[in-house]
């Protein structure tokens, strides 16, 4: 073979590449585009029936009936909203810890760091006495100091002690029900009123945050979102490996606590909103890797996607599917996220990094 | 030229594993570290680019004190190939990228891509840029780890036990890469290794580590009975076959 052709040999090898590279895009874009219409979808499902035009209009307050325009303004775009905010930064949290911790069955909910968040909103309510309605940020602090120390405790076992990402999940487990029979107990001794209010945080509630509430959300998980994206060389450095990560310059230990300490600044604030959900910290990113494999440049705005699409769908099975009763949105995650799991555990971590 | 001296290294609560290591080596030279399991070598490799950070000691590149530069300056002057090769779901192009790592600020640029392709030609895995490193075999993902350290365009090439899970074809056709990067361009390459012919046909110098101290350093000459029966504690022949030097092990 002379030069010209082993050039031209080589191009068309080349494609396998461009092919992989285009594959990965087009994933993302049809991700967006599913996410898109599970928003029109959203707006327009729901008990309170209307023609697609009125729902349009209604979203710019110039519906011909006024009820319309509340119910579009102040019920269903809040409540897509919650939701593709929750779950892009559910999904981008499970992303990130899956790497930081080099486990796949990581996630805030599989780890407790969701459940430490839940008992934290718990104690700010019931001993601290929080405003549960206006949503203060005495509850979300309060979350976060108790995810922290859930994280911690991980940080600990997975570093320090090496043990085996199995062995942190049923770790993670042990932590789950320690905090979920506290949260209990705490339920025990609460009245009435904040009873009621507690009881959503176990099942996750997407239909009762405010604009205001939303726009802090939005912030979290926007700015930490960007600083993800800004670090996913050193995700993908860390997939090969922690000396190998040295060598190329990053201080691993940083990177890890900063982004344990982010992701749980995101789950406390999502958790302290809209309750417990399970499970979509951990599909998501999994969805995304089968498609574009582990690269986070390609992954971290896959599993924003996915994670904000999976909710923004079991919202909207939540609520219609037995209209015009709204099902609990954490049960339905967990039954699209427990098979998932369970085959992840079947499946062993051989297709995963393997180091 | 790089000039290394009194490095040590202890374990907080443990043996001290590293003595007082001195050596020097020049440019374009392939250097193979021999020793006992346990004589320091990992250990003494990962010092140099403080993937373990030396408790004392000094490693001079060209007069400039490498341990005490931040990680990325010293990313961009020695590049490290770890014993364990990652076999995770990335694409050989994404993991040789990851060799740009050093010099990233946003984003990779032109000629970080150029560099890229470059490093990939020359161990032959273009045609694999497309392939998730899982898929490929041992000696091909070997060879995907040097390209993401030649991307570094390092000085100096740490390479912990490149070979140990490699089968023969490709132990010779790794080592000889090597080889052929240190002499074309002027790299110095550091390599473990556990079989000493291996290393006799390759190397150009040579460092005998025993208990965490340098036994000898130099051309294949040190070599003798003697220096087998202190660092492997074997007895053994020096046979010159087809004009290349040979290490024959007396059998018990």
């Amino acid at each position: 073979m002379n030069s010209e052709q082993l050039k031209l040999e080589n191009r068309k090898k080349d494609s396998n590449y461009r092919k992989n590279k285009v594959k990965s895009i087009t994933f993302l874009i049809v991700l967006f585009i599913i996410l898109l219409v599970t928003i029109v979808i959203s707006l327009w499902a729901g008990s309170y029936g209307t023609t697609f035009k009125d729902i349009i209009q209604g979203i710019f307050n110039k519906a011909p009936d006024n009820r319309i325009n509340i119910v579009v303004r102040n019920v269903r775009l809040p409540r897509i909203f919650t939701a593709i905010i929750a779950g892009a930064g559910l999904g981008v949290a499970g992303c990130i810890l899956q790497v930081i911790l080099s486990n796949p069955l990581a996630s805030a909910s599989t780890l407790g760091v969701s459940q430490g968040a839940v008992f934290g909103a718990a104690f700010a309510i019931i001993i601290l006495g929080a405003d549960s309605t206006g949503g203060s940020l005495l509850i979300t602090a309060s979350s976060f100091i108790a995810s922290m120390g859930v994280a911690l405790i991980i940080l600990a076992l997975s570093r320090f002690r090496q043990i085996s990402p199995e062995s942190i999940v049923l770790a993670g487990v042990a932590i789950s029900s320690l905090f979920s029979g506290a949260t209990t107990l705490l339920q025990y001794f609460a009245d009435e009123v904040a009873l009621t209010s507690l009881v959503f945080w176990t099942f996750g509630d997407l239909g009762s945050t405010n604009w205001s509430q939303i726009k802090l959300m939005a912030l979290a998980a926007l700015v930490i979102s960007i600083y993800f994206i800004f670090r996913r060389w050193d995700f993908n450095a860390l997939l090969s490996g922690t000396e190998t990560a040295i060598s190329l310059g990053i201080n691993v230990k940083r990177l890890t606590v900063v982004n344990m300490i982010l992701c749980c600044l995101l789950t406390a604030t999502i958790v302290s909103y809209i309750g417990l959900i399970n499970f979509i910290g951990l599909v998501a990113p999994h969805i995304v890797r089968m498609i574009v494999g582990n690269n986070h440049v390609y992954l971290i705005p896959g599993s924003i996607l996915a994670g904000s699409t999976l909710l923004l769908l079991s919202d909207l099975f939540a609520r219609t599917a037995i209209s015009p009763i709204i099902l609990p949105i954490g049960a339905i995650t967990s039954f699209l996220g427990a098979p998932l799991f369970l085959y992840l555990l079947f499946k062993g971590r051989k297709k995963y990094a393997e180091n | 030229m790089l000039k290394i001296k009194d490095l040590c290294y202890r374990y907080s609560t443990g043996p001290q594993i590293l003595k007082d290591i001195e050596f020097s080596m020049e440019e374009g030279k392939f250097l193979s570290i021999l020793g006992n399991n346990g004589a320091g070598k990992s250990t003494m490799l990962k010092c140099l680019n403080k993937v373990i950070v030396p408790n004392r000691g000094s490693v001079q590149m060209n007069g400039e004190e490498i341990l005490s530069m931040p990680p990325r300056k010293i990313a961009q002057k020695i590049a490290f190939v770890a014993q364990t090769i990652p076999s995770t779901q990335m694409t050989v192009q994404d993991m040789v990228m990851l060799g740009r790592k050093p010099y990233m600020t946003w984003g990779f640029s032109e000629e970080d891509h150029r560099i890229v392709y470059e490093s990939l030609e020359a161990l032959d895995l273009i045609s694999m840029r497309g392939r998730f490193l899982n898929e490929l075999s041992g000696g091909e993902r070997q060879k995907v780890m040097l390209a993401r350290a030649l991307t570094q365009q390092p000085k100096l090439l740490l390479l912990d036990e490149p070979t140990s899970s490699l089968d023969i074809q490709n132990q010779y056709q790794v080592l000889d890469i090597v080889r052929d990067i240190c002499h074309t361009r002027g790299i110095m390459a550091m390599v473990v290794l556990h079989d000493i012919n291996l290393a006799l046909a390759f190397s150009d110098e040579f460092l005998l580590m025993k208990e965490g101290s340098v036994y000898d350093y130099g051309d294949k000459d040190i070599l003798d009975r003697e220096a087998l029966k202190q660092i492997y504690n074997i007895g053994g022949e020096i046979v010159e076959v087809k004009n290349r030097k040979m290490i024959l092990v007396d059998q018990a």
